[in-house]
């Protein structure tokens, strides 16, 4: 049986989409509560969790939630986020890839070599902002350490945070700018011309198991 | 508790002037330590004048009761015994408590709009309906003053009795002082009278007094004359010169408006990226 181009691909399970919305979730509630307590710019986003006071309290919290949550994600995905010497040259030719002449890049498997870079910065930074995270948590945790290291984590909680958040921004990005992706993830499903053309490799060894 | 004001210099999270028609005195307040005897009268009228009362702790085998500063306890005396030379034991008395830095570090990493004020005079104050207790304050003092309370989660410290300064009184500390180590008045004034204090200190052999007034935060609103001020180490860890931390001005000064522009710069390059290539589609037409 021949396979047709307009059948749907299973790309996420139901508990991979699941995983990744509530992680979704908690992220951009922490982003937005972290973001109005590290720039003045930004603090009116307390309004939104109730002012500043909860703001402060509730942010901790919804921080721990992710990333719990985000170790699911982290052991499910794992695996398919191995770089190799195909990642290294998509990336260097990466103003292929935002010029969308996809058929000069190499063959992609089921993740992109950006999206690989997304999931590790994420394995990097999110344990990163636990840490600092934890120790700058008050009235908790902060009292135990120095001023010193509560300096630092606070340095380096923002840094991270500011890279976690703008890898993010691309990572929506990238979502929308790419057609047909944002079902992958919301139904589960692509069609298999978007796999041929986004991720030929993957599609052919989906294709090849399949018959 | 900072009171509503019109000689407001800066205010924390906020870019805008603040209300600073009025222009009041720089005022200080100087603590001679050579004339400290340690009854701790400070203390007890710091309390009752703030009308704040600490939990009676144990004690810790040192004379400094309460052994640190707390929500409740604004001013706390720090002894230290320091042999200086050998075979001359001191007994040095240090008055800890908020310096009133003419740059506040604590003001500087303060997030929440109108938590930290300082007015005209000089004088650091915490707005406490405004505080969020995110501890960011304690982060940026040079002098470790701020203390969150167990009880309601604001930050509190000394306040140089602003509402009494405001109405022409002095702090309640130099009112009660018996021996005249803490005196208040003009900022000229203090240094003035520290210049006597410290001539009188070098006559009787202490050849490095000095006035503690550090210039890495812009000097300070609350002044020490200091036996020894080539050393202030050994009063309790006073800093030898302190300063808003690197790690402090690296997060409030660089990292938060780059950071801040980054993201924004971030937003904008998507949706130009969208606008000028656009989308990218399925190119090849689905077959059957």
């Amino acid at each position: 049986m021949m396979r047709t181009d307009s059948a749907l691909i299973q790309r996420y399970t139901c508990s991979d989409r699941v995983n990744h919305w509530v992680v979704a979730i908690t992220f951009i509630l922490a982003a937005l509560s972290g973001l109005a307590l590290f720039d003045p710019i930004f603090f009116w986003l307390t309004n939104l969790f109730g002012g500043g006071p909860w703001t402060r309290i509730v942010h901790p919290y919804i921080g721990l939630l992710m990333f719990i949550l985000f170790i699911g994600m982290a052991l499910r995905f794992w695996s398919s986020n191995h770089l190799t010497a195909a990642d290294r040259q998509w990336m260097k030719q990466w103003r292929d890839v935002i010029g969308k002449h996809e058929e000069n890049l190499p063959q992609v498997g089921k993740y992109n070599a950006g999206q690989k870079y997304v999931f590790w910065i994420l394995v990097i930074t999110l344990p990163l902002l636990l840490l600092t995270g934890l120790i700058m948590w008050q009235p908790w945790f902060a009292p135990y350490f120095s001023i010193g290291l509560l300096r630092l984590a606070t340095v380096v909680h923002a840094l991270a945070a500011f890279c976690v958040i703008a890898l993010i921004m691309v990572h929506i990005y990238a979502a929308i700018w790419v057609k047909g992706s944002v079902r992958a993830m919301t139904r589960g499903t692509v069609t298999a011309a978007w796999a041929k053309q986004h991720h030929a490799a993957w599609h052919n060894e989906i294709s090849k198991g399949a018959k | 508790m900072a009171l509503q004001s019109l000689d407001i210099k800066a205010r924390s999270a906020t870019t805008t002037p603040s209300p600073s028609v009025r222009e009041t005195l720089k005022v200080a307040k100087l603590i001679d330590i050579s004339t400290c005897i340690g009854c701790k009268a400070c203390q007890v009228a710091c309390m009752e004048w703030n009308d704040v009362r600490d939990k009676i702790g144990t004690n810790v085998g040192v004379y400094d009761n309460p052994p640190d500063l707390t929500e409740d306890s604004w001013t706390v005396m720090r002894f230290s015994e320091v042999e200086v030379q050998a075979g001359k034991l001191e007994w040095l008395i240090r008055k800890d408590g908020c310096m009133h830095c003419a740059e506040p570090g604590c003001l500087k990493a303060c997030p929440s709009p109108g938590a930290i004020v300082q007015y005209s005079n000089g004088i650091v104050d915490f707005h406490e309906e405004h505080c969020i207790g995110c501890g960011y304050c304690i982060t940026g003092c040079p002098f470790n003053i701020p203390r969150i309370s167990k009880k309601d989660g604001k930050a509190y410290k000394c306040s140089l009795c602003s509402d009494r300064v405001a109405v022409g009184l002095e702090p309640a500390c130099v009112k009660t002082c018996p021996t005249g180590a803490i005196v208040f008045g003009s900022k000229d004034d203090m240094i003035r009278h520290a210049d006597l204090r410290i001539i009188d200190l070098k006559q009787r052999g202490y050849s490095n007094a000095g006035l503690y007034d550090p210039p890495g935060v812009g000097g300070t609103h609350v002044m020490y004359v200091l036996q020894h001020a080539d050393m202030p180490e050994i009063y309790h860890g006073l800093p030898k010169n302190p300063t808003i931390n690197p790690m402090v001005s690296l997060w409030k000064g660089i990292a938060k408006p780059l950071m801040s522009w980054g993201l924004g710069l971030v937003a904008l390059a998507g949706f130009f990226h969208y606008v000028t290539v656009g989308p990218n589609e399925v190119k090849e037409e689905e077959e059957t």
